[in-house]
């Protein structure tokens, strides 16, 4: 069992056992954090630019540590420390980054289908860590991830996607993915922010919150982009809070054995009230700790070699 | 898949392990600070059974670890696929244990050289022992049982083939296998 492609570029080409295949991997490294040495010998030797065209902390550190705890070395390039700045196109840089010899190119980019353009032009496996509102895979595999430990399972969960879906490659991401595997979606969020034609992806949509969430298993609360303002899609913060966010009286709508998830950073009072995210149906520092495991899989199961395989020891 | 011969019934592999167990107790001179680590997959049952030997013989029975060494292997950038990740759970301290490491075949001795940089990685025990069912010869780096359950001389061109009941559908038992074109 492997995967398709030397790639992850998005959810949307992965079928249901691949993703289960990296779901079931990440299982077996999610035992290393809990261990006093915190590293495996298995990606020694290899190579992982972390290439952040974006600004971006914690999928950074998360696949940074990720690396660092499969033993591979990594190298981090980010827009201060980068020539994109100078005015160099992203091919030169590709060719100048794959002068180094890298096994992987971990890529953030502002815009959709970057890591596709390295993919098709250079010879490095490329792991898209964000591309503009397209998609962020690896996101959305450590929230299935995490939602498969509380719950169990995915298919059948009814899951709520709540806030600017327009924008969001987390959103995007997770449709495809929950979709696939077989679990219900409703997307909501103010006329402005959730885009037409989701349905066709087989998502519900829906722009009252209270009905969005009635009997969800999951609540996914995506945050305000607060520089989004400027493009008028709400009126004010306020008015957004108090139809968009979660409290706790809107929370009790959904299962009693609900969880509360949120890809952070959270913008407290207003798309999630203090006490939610602190609360114990939330899984938002879950969501982090999954994350490095996740992403461990993804490099492990992207490294296999192109030789033929060796015999098995028998 | 060629001829297969067998070598082994499920009677003869209870005898072995009942050999192993006594063994080993007489080894350690008794019970005291022994723990067993099953390799992924099928040194699990044959540590799990050899557990309940020892604990019938002198009780209490030791606890059982189970051990994945595919993230400790030294052709992972050789090979095409690289494995599914099975559990690692030791539940037990393995600072000062006595570790009996329980495979079902010794071959090249990797499998077994990864195993104990994984055990090391966990904590450092006292001592490491190794019993496996089968020692098939053809090693590729200095490593010997402490235990064997049967010594089978057998070409690079066989496969030993283990199948447990609790693994693989059927009864006990061992055979070599003709692989043909080898």
């Amino acid at each position: 069992m492997k995967l398709a492609s030397p790639h992850l570029l998005g959810i949307e080409p992965l079928t249901a056992s691949e993703i289960g295949l990296i779901l079931d991997t990440a299982e077996g490294f999610a035992g290393i954090a809990a261990r006093e040495i915190k590293k495996v010998p298995t990606l020694r030797g290899k190579t992982v630019v972390n290439f952040f065209i974006e600004p971006s902390t914690r999928t950074r550190s998360s696949f940074e540590l990720a690396e660092k705890r499969l033993s591979a070395d990594a190298l981090n390039f980010s827009t201060s420390t980068s020539s994109l700045v100078k005015g160099e196109t992203l091919l030169d840089t590709l060719r100048n980054l794959e002068a180094m010899s890298p096994d992987f190119i971990v890529i953030r980019h502002s815009e959709a289908g970057a890591p596709h353009f390295l993919a098709r032009h250079g010879h490095t496996s490329i792991v898209n860590a964000g591309d503009g509102a397209h998609e962020h895979p690896t996101q959305a595999l450590l929230d299935a991830f995490t939602i498969r430990r509380r719950k169990g399972r995915l298919a059948g969960l009814k899951v709520a996607i709540v806030g600017d879906i327009l924008h969001s490659r987390v959103a995007r991401s997770n449709l495809f993915l929950l979709r696939t595997m077989g679990a219900d979606v409703v997307l909501c969020g103010p006329p402005t922010l959730l885009p037409r034609g989701l349905e066709r992806l087989g998502a519900r949509v829906s722009h009252r919150m209270d009905e969005a969430i009635e009997g969800a298993d999951v609540v996914m609360m995506l945050r305000i982009q607060l520089e989004r303002m400027q493009g008028g899609f709400f009126p004010t913060l306020r008015e957004y809070a108090s139809s968009y966010g979660l409290d706790a009286s809107r929370l009790a709508r959904a299962a009693a054995d609900a969880i509360v998830m949120h890809p952070g950073p959270i913008n407290r009072g207003v798309e999630i009230m203090g006490d939610v995210a602190d609360g114990s149906a939330s899984v938002i520092l879950d969501q982090v700790k999954n994350g490095v495991a996740v992403r461990m899989a993804v490099l492990y199961l992207l490294a296999g070699g192109e030789r033929e395989a060796a015999a098995p020891e028998r | 898949m060629g001829r297969t011969a067998r070598v082994l019934d499920g009677s003869a592999i209870e005898r072995s392990l009942a050999r192993i167990a006594h063994e080993i107790l007489e080894r350690n001179k008794g019970p005291r600070g022994i723990a067993l680590v099953g390799i992924q997959t099928r040194g699990v049952p044959l540590a799990r059974r050899l557990a309940q030997k020892l604990g019938a013989i002198e009780p209490p029975a030791p606890p059982v670890g189970v051990l994945d060494i595919n993230l400790y292997r030294d052709d992972l950038s050789r090979i095409a696929e690289h494995p599914v990740l099975r559990a690692t759970e030791i539940p037990f301290e393995l600072d000062e244990a006595t570790v009996v490491l329980v495979d079902d075949v010794l071959y090249t001795g990797r499998t077994v050289r990864a195993a104990l940089d994984a055990l090391m990685d966990l904590g450092r025990p006292r001592v490491i022992q190794l019993a496996v069912l089968v020692d098939r010869g053809h090693r590729e780096l200095p490593v010997r049982a402490d235990f064997v359950g049967k010594n089978l001389p057998t070409s690079p061109a066989e496969r030993v083939d283990v199948r447990l009941a609790e693994t693989d559908r059927g009864e006990d038992e061992v055979v070599i296998v003709q692989e043909t074109g080898a």
